[in-house]
C-alpha cells in the first residue's frame, strides 16, 4: 500500500516536472520577444538622451532644416516627417480605395473560381522583397511617369509612393476582406428582405458593419507605409525638403537612417546619434498607429460579441 | 386523448391575445387568398426540399406552419419573398401568386416584392446602427428622404411593434444594446416600416424567454387583420394561441391544412395527429 503511494507520488512529480519544463520553455520564448522590444526601447531612449543633451527637443520637433551631416548642422526633423507623410499619403491614395474595392469584389461579387485565382496572386504580390519594388520604382515607374509629367525629377515622392501603394495593397485588401467576411450573413439577409439591392446592402449595411475592421486595416497600412524603407531609400532621393510637391525628391525618416547607417559617419558623433533620435520618433509614430488600429479593432469586436 | 390536447391548448389561450382574435373571427370565412401557391416543387441543387405544395393563404389571417425539423417550413417561407434566390443552385417549379402577381414571373420586381412581403428571422438581426436608423433604413432605401416623414414612420412602426415606450428616449443608441426580445421587436418594427402587406416570421420567438415570447405573441395578435402573417413555429401552444390556420408539413410535403382549431382537435391525417400528440407528450 505504502509502496504504491510513493510510486504514484513520484509519477505525479515527474509529470509535474515535465509540465513545468514545457511551461518554462514557452515562457522563455515569450520573454525573448518582450526583452528584445524592451532592449530596443532602452537603446533608443539612451542614445536619444545623449542626443537631446546637445540638441533641444523643440529644435528637433519644430525645426524646418535637417542638415546633421553638413558643416552647418540643423536638427529639425520636420522635413523628414514631411517626406515620410508625403510618400505615405501617395501610397495610401493608391492602396486604400483599390484595396477596399478589391475586398468588396472578392467578398461580394467574385465567383469562387475568380477568388481562388485572385487571392493567391495577391499573396505573391505581398511576398516580393521590397528592394525589388524599389528598383522597379526607380528604373521603370519613374521613366514612365516622366513621359506623362516631363517636369518630374529622377528622384521624387510620386513614383516610390505609387509603388509602395501597390506593395501594401494586398494587406489592405486581405484585411478588409476579412472584416467584410466577418459581417454576419443575417445582416445581408435582413437588408435583402427589406428590398435592398446589392449595392444598397453593401454600402448601407455591410461596409458600416465592417467599419471597425476596415479602419483598422487602413491604419495598419499607414503604419506599414510610414515604416517602409527600401522603396523610398532607393527611389525617393536623399534630400530632406519641406515640400508637398510629389515631383521633387524627398527624404523619409527611414531613408535617412539607411543613409547614416551605410555611410561613413563615425560612431559616437552627434551626427551618428541622430539615427537614434529619428528612430525613436519613427518608433513612437508607428507604435501610436498600431495601437490605434488595435483599439479600433477591439471596439469593433465588442460590438458583435456584446 | 383528443380532449387532453384541446385542454392543453385552452390554458394558454386564456391569458394571451386570443380574446381579441375571437372577436374578429368572422373575417376568416369570407377573405380572399392573398398568397396562392400551386404545385410548388423546390430544389437545393439536386435535392428536392418541397414536393407539390398547393395552398391558399388568406388575407388578414395568421397562418402557422408546423412540422418536424427539416421538413421544409423555412424553405417554403423563403419562397414567398424569394429569399431562396440568394442561395446558389436553387430552383423551383410551380407558381406562387401574391396579391394577383405571379412572383416568379419574368416581370416581377424583387424590390417591390420584398417591400410587400416583409420578413422577420429566427435570430434577431438588427443592423449595427442606431435604433432610429434601423427602422428608417427600409423607407430610406425606398426613397423617403424627408426627415420629419422618416421620424413619423419610425415612431409609428415602433409604436406598432410595441417598442416605442421602451426606446423613445434613446433612439440614437445602438440597436445592439437592446435586449434580445427588444431586438426582435425592433426587427418587426423595421419590417413594418416599409409598409408590407404580408409578414413572414420564421420562429420569431424561439430564441426568446417566455416574457419576450408573450410580447411577440401579443404583437402578432394586434397585427392580425392589418397584415397577412405566416409564422413558422415549433411550439404547438404558440401555433394554437396565435394562428387562425395551420399547415402541417412533413418531409417536404403539405400533409394537412385547415383551421387551427380543427387541426389541433380533429386532425384528418394520422401523421398530423401523431405529430401533434407527440408534441404534447
Ligand atoms: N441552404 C441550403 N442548402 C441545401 N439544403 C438546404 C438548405 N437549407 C435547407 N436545406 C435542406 O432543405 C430541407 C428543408 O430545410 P428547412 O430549413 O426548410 O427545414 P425547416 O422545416 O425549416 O427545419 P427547422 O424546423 O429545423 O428550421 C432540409 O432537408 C435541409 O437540409
Ligand atoms: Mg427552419
Amino acid at each position: 500500500m505504502e509502496q504504491v503511494q510513493t510510486i504514484s507520488h513520484a509519477g505525479i512529480s515527474l509529470a509535474e516536472l515535465k509540465e513545468k519544463c514545457i511551461h518554462a520553455i514557452f515562457l522563455f520564448c515569450g520573454c525573448v520577444s518582450i526583452f528584445t522590444t524592451i532592449g530596443i526601447v532602452l537603446v533608443l531612449a539612451l542614445e536619444g538622451a545623449f542626443f537631446f543633451q546637445e540638441v533641444p527637443l523643440t529644435e528637433f520637433l519644430f525645426g524646418t532644416e535637417w542638415t546633421p551631416l553638413f558643416f552647418n548642422k540643423s536638427f529639425g526633423i520636420l522635413p523628414l516627417v514631411c517626406g515620410t507623410l508625403l510618400t505615405s499619403a501617395v501610397a495610401l491614395c493608391v492602396a486604400l480605395p483599390l484595396g477596399l474595392i478589391i475586398a468588396i469584389y472578392l467578398s461580394e461579387f467574385a465567383s469562387s473560381r475568380a477568388r481562388s485565382v485572385l487571392k493567391p496572386t495577391m499573396e505573391v504580390l505581398a511576398g516580393i522583397p521590397t528592394v525589388v519594388y524599389g528598383y522597379f520604382a526607380l528604373l521603370y515607374v519613374t521613366p514612365l511617369l516622366q513621359k506623362i509629367f516631363p517636369e518630374l525629377l529622377g528622384f521624387n515622392a510620386l513614383s516610390p509612393g505609387l509603388v509602395m501603394g501597390i506593395m501594401i495593397l494586398p494587406m489592405v485588401a486581405s484585411l478588409s476582406e476579412d472584416a467584410i467576411y466577418a459581417v454576419p450573413g443575417s445582416l445581408r439577409q435582413g437588408a435583402y428582405a427589406l428590398g435592398a439591392g446589392k449595392l444598397q446592402t453593401i454600402f448601407g449595411v455591410i461596409l458600416p458593419a465592417a467599419f471597425g475592421g476596415i479602419a483598422a486595416s487602413f491604419i495598419l497600412a499607414m503604419s506599414r507605409a510610414v515604416g517602409e524603407t527600401m522603396i523610398v531609400a532607393i527611389a525617393a532621393g536623399q534630400q530632406p525638403q519641406l515640400t508637398l510637391n510629389v515631383f521633387e525628391p524627398v527624404e523619409t525618416m527611414t531613408a535617412f537612417i539607411v543613409q547614416v547607417s551605410l555611410g561613413d559617419t563615425p560612431h559616437g558623433t552627434l551626427a551618428y546619434r541622430t539615427i537614434f533620435a529619428v528612430g525613436g520618433a519613427l518608433f513612437v509614430l508607428t507604435f501610436l498607429l498600431n495601437s490605434l488600429s488595435l483599439w479600433i479593432r477591439g471596439r469593433y469586436q465588442e460590438r458583435y460579441t456584446g | 386523448m383528443r380532449h387532453s390536447v384541446a385542454h392543453n391548448l385552452d390554458i394558454p389561450m386564456i391569458n394571451t391575445a386570443s380574446s381579441n382574435k375571437q372577436s374578429e373571427q368572422p373575417q376568416s370565412q369570407t377573405s380572399t387568398p392573398c398568397i396562392a401557391v400551386r404545385d410548388l416543387n423546390f430544389y437545393y441543387g439536386d435535392t428536392q426540399a418541397l414536393f407539390d405544395i398547393s395552398l391558399d393563404i388568406e388575407a388578414g389571417l395568421v397562418t402557422a406552419l408546423i412540422g418536424p425539423s427539416g421538413c421544409g417550413k423555412s424553405t417554403f417561407l423563403r419562397t414567398i419573398n424569394r429569399m431562396n434566390d440568394l442561395i446558389a443552385g436553387t430552383r423551383h417549379e410551380g407558381e406562387i401568386v401574391v396579391s394577383g402577381h405571379e412572383i416568379y414571373g419574368k416581370k416581377t420586381d424583387l424590390v417591390s416584392l420584398r417591400k410587400k412581403v416583409g420578413m422577420v428571422f429566427q435570430r434577431s438581426n438588427p443592423f449595427p446602427k442606431s435604433i432610429f436608423e434601423n427602422v428608417a433604413y427600409g423607407p430610406k432605401i425606398h426613397g423617403t428622404k424627408n426627415k420629419s416623414r422618416l421620424a413619423e414612420i419610425v415612431e409609428k412602426s415602433l409604436l406598432r411593434a410595441d417598442l416605442w415606450h421602451e426606446v423613445k428616449d434613446r433612439l440614437g443608441d445602438s440597436a445592439l444594446a437592446l435586449s434580445g426580445g427588444q431586438q426582435q421587436r425592433l426587427c418587426i418594427a423595421r419590417a413594418l416600416a416599409v409598409d408590407p402587406e404580408i409578414l413572414l416570421m420564421d420562429e420569431p420567438a424561439s430564441a426568446l424567454d417566455p416574457r419576450s415570447t408573450a410580447k411577440i405573441e401579443n404583437l402578432i395578435a394586434e397585427l392580425r387583420g392589418d397584415y397577412t402573417i405566416v409564422i413558422v413555429t415549433h411550439n404547438m401552444q404558440q401555433a394554437g394561441r396565435v394562428s387562425d390556420k395551420t399547415a402541417f408539413f412533413c418531409d417536404g410535403k403539405l400533409v394537412e391544412y385547415g383551421d387551427t382549431e380543427a387541426i389541433f382537435t380533429k386532425p384528418q391525417q394520422q401523421q398530423t395527429e401523431d405529430y401533434i400528440r407527440g408534441r404534447f407528450g
